[in-house]
């Protein structure tokens, strides 16, 4: 046991440094995945029939294969097409669409949660449709997102850990590079999970603070009282 | 003769292979409170939805104050600033206080300053009686108190005509009341307005005109001692005593003997 | 050619199948166990099985598959990779299943348990003809979706070095000097597996609706 402690703090600063790799990951693949989300589920909501096919299509795609599968065709796959892109860019638009296409459902849900009643209310005072999007629907629907979109961040965090494969330097790179260097794979990874379980907690945390910060007095996720 | 503030010529709706209502002519003229009255599911909700251009019609045309609103060309959102709209099921912006609800229409459509729109704003929930729930959400009010917000935002665009659609049927009975006496007053105020409810009691006290509709055509219109106590149909003097009864009013013998006579 | 590439990846695609197969059933008794544990079992049992769920489904996936893998092919246990790689995912997968399963006896209510033991069964009894049943049926709209998170994840394998679809996929990109084409192949049988399942079960999930449950 403390010879684990004592492995540990060894290797603090190495497990730090990739931490802040994945968060930073994490960070950007949430809000790239937030945007496209948004415009998928405003697309499947509202959009023509060509906008809501392409929508369902990015949506079916990427929930549909897997993530490990989608960062090797954009990695390896699109150099055979003359696209060769970094690996920080190609794990970034791997986690991005990714995300993205999950997002989309969350946020598709609420907005049709919210209901056309809004929408009717919003032009019986001659709002445009956009305004009331814009004005009415949206500001409840991704409030009414938050419990089930918390899932998101931390599922991303988790999923992040597999873009190791392609040599991005975060925190399951280090553990690989650390289990080479003390021939201890089980310690090593061990440790890496610990740092994930930390961060999970703090993420976590982080999200029910985000959720009682948001909440609209009165406004339960049933509905209001009559 | 000035024009109605409010007319249909031929309003027609069908929806699938099921008529909803069929060459509807019905004029409201200003100042005037006209009630429609009819079994439920006959229209009388969409109808007030193809007025405003909320749902689209199949025939026949709408007019407020003498123009045209169905032609084409007009802009259904400018129209809708023209005419006020109040639901069954409230639909209070619930992310938004009472004062921000009935404010939004003012700064975002109309696009006042935001001071202009807050006192406006403030005026009409006063006229409601809720001025002092200006920072309370819908989720914080009662259903009746909701409602009133409601009809605050919409009197808050100073619409030409008031459309009240079944106001008070999703109330618990002992907040009804209080939703009425505001709309009491709004007639007192001389508002155009055009209200389907079950309320007869209200209908009989307030209405300048009752229109009974039903399976998608008007049976009978009149003022409300025509209706009541001379109706000319059998099925209008049906659906009344059917109504009465249940309000637990004696009104049988009465309007026998005046047919009779 | 074509034929041999094709064929090629086919394999892959039984071993991706080989892979599912064994984690989700295997994930699905230890997810059963514990979620029975969790609902009706003491305080301490309770808190373990809570305590499993957390740490299993607070850590990335892989890192528990390489964890597992080097305790399974160890020197306690030797297993293949192809079978250290499976057990592991199904054990990762029994957390989630659990919460599943959990929700799903949950729903179907302590009322029914009460009901079954005033004719006079026992617990265990309750369980098996009573709540079971019920919570199976209740479960399997969130259980399709566990299982094609599990099909999907069986990729991970790759990374202990299985022969599944991804890596058959890199072997060809390398061998055909043909990446989108290798990847872009592999991406449409997952797709294809991946549909067939959620149709399969949403199939199944008609079949064996009772006329009273949502």
């Amino acid at each position: 046991m403390s010879d684990f402690l004592a492995f540990f703090i060894r290797f603090f600063p190495d497990l730090m440094r990739g931490a802040g790799i994945t968060l930073v990951l994490t960070a950007q693949g949430l809000v790239a995945g937030f945007v496209l989300g948004l415009l998928a589920a405003y697309a499947r909501v509202y959009g023509s029939k060509f906008w809501r096919g392409l929508a369902v299509g990015y949506i079916e795609l990427f929930r549909g294969t897997p993530l490990l599968m989608q960062l090797f065709i954009i990695y390896y796959g699109l150099p055979g097409l003359g696209i060769t892109l970094s690996r920080e860019l190609s794990a970034f638009l791997a986690l991005g669409f990714n995300s993205g296409a999950y997002q989309a459902e969350y946020l598709r849900g609420s907005i049709l949660a919210i209901g056309d009643g809004q929408m009717m209310a919003g032009r019986a005072i001659g709002m445009s449709r956009f305004k009331v999007i814009w004005y009415i629907i949206l500001p409840q629907a991704l409030r009414l997102a938050i419990p089930a979109w918390s899932n998101e961040p931390v599922s991303l965090l988790k999923s992040t850990a597999v873009v190791f494969l392609i040599a991005v330097p975060e925190l399951m790179a280090k553990a690989k590079s650390i289990a080479a260097q003390t021939y201890d794979p089980i310690g090593s990874y061990l440790a890496v999970a610990i740092v994930y379980l930390a961060i999970v907690y703090l993420l976590d945390a982080a999200l029910r603070w985000l959720e009682r910060a948001s909440r609209i007095p009165g406004f339960e996720i049933e509905g209001k009282k009559a | 003769m000035p024009d109605p503030i409010l007319e249909t010529r031929n309003l027609t709706k069908i929806y699938g292979q099921n008529v909803i209502f069929r060459d509807i002519n019905l004029k409201v003229n200003e100042g005037e409170t006209v009630v429609i009255i009819g079994p439920s599911g006959t229209g009388k909700s969409t109808l007030l939805r193809c007025i405003n251009l909320l749902t689209p019609h199949n025939g026949g045309q709408v007019f407020l104050d003498g123009k045209e609103i169905t032609a084409k060309g007009y802009d259904e959102e400018e129209v809708r600033q023209h005419i006020g709209m109040v639901f069954q099921n409230f639909l209070l912006f619930n992310h938004l206080t009472a004062l921000d609800n009935v404010m939004i229409g003012l700064t975002k459509v109309r696009r006042l300053p935001k001071e202009q729109a807050k006192a406006k704003a403030l005026e009409e929930l006063n006229r409601v009686g809720l001025a002092d729930r200006a920072d309370h959400y819908p989720g914080q009010l009662s259903g009746g108190q909701q409602q009133r917000v409601a009809i605050a935002r919409a009197l808050a665009m100073d619409p030409r005509v008031m459309l009240f659609d079944e106001p008070t049927s999703a109330l618990d009975p002992e907040l009804i009341g209080e939703v009425l006496g505001v709309m009491e007053k709004l007639v007192h105020d001389r508002m155009t307005m055009l209200v389907v409810t079950h309320e007869m009691g209200f209908a009989r006290e307030v209405a300048d005109r009752i229109v009974f509709m039903e399976k998608g055509s008007i049976v009978e219109e009149g003022s409300p001692d025509d209706l009541f106590y001379h109706s000319k149909h059998d099925r209008t003097r049906e659906f009344l005593w059917k109504i009465t009864e249940l309000y637990g009013k004696k009104e049988k013998d009465k309007a026998s003997t005046a047919s009779a006579a | 050619m074509m034929g041999n590439f094709f064929s090629y990846i086919l394999q892959g695609t039984a071993i991706t199948v080989g892979v599912t197969l064994v984690a989700l059933p295997f994930g699905f008794t230890l997810g059963l166990l514990m979620a029975l544990v969790h609902t009706y079992r003491g305080t301490i049992l309770n808190r373990a099985a809570a305590g499993y769920s957390l740490l299993m489904r607070g850590v990335p996936p892989i890192v528990l598959l390489f964890i597992l893998y080097f305790i399974l092919s160890g020197k306690l246990v030797n297993l293949s990779p192809f079978w250290a790689g499976s057990l592991s995912l199904g054990i990762v997968s029994s957390a989630y299943q659990m919460e599943i399963l959990r929700g799903a006896l949950l729903a179907v209510g302590g009322g029914q348990m009460t009901a079954a033991r005033a004719i006079g069964m026992s617990r265990l009894q309750s369980i098996r003809h009573i709540i079971l049943p019920q919570a199976l049926r209740l479960a399997i709209p969130p259980w399709s979706n566990e299982a094609s998170i599990v099909l999907k994840d069986s990729s991970l394998v790759y990374a202990l070095g299985v022969p599944e679809i991804l890596r058959r996929a890199q072997q060809l990109s390398a061998t055909t000097q043909q990446p989108f084409l290798a990847y872009g192949t592999a991406a449409l049988i997952y797709f294809v597996l991946v549909f067939a399942t959620n149709r399969l079960l949403d199939y199944l999930s008609e079949r064996t609706k009772l006329p009273s449950h949502p």
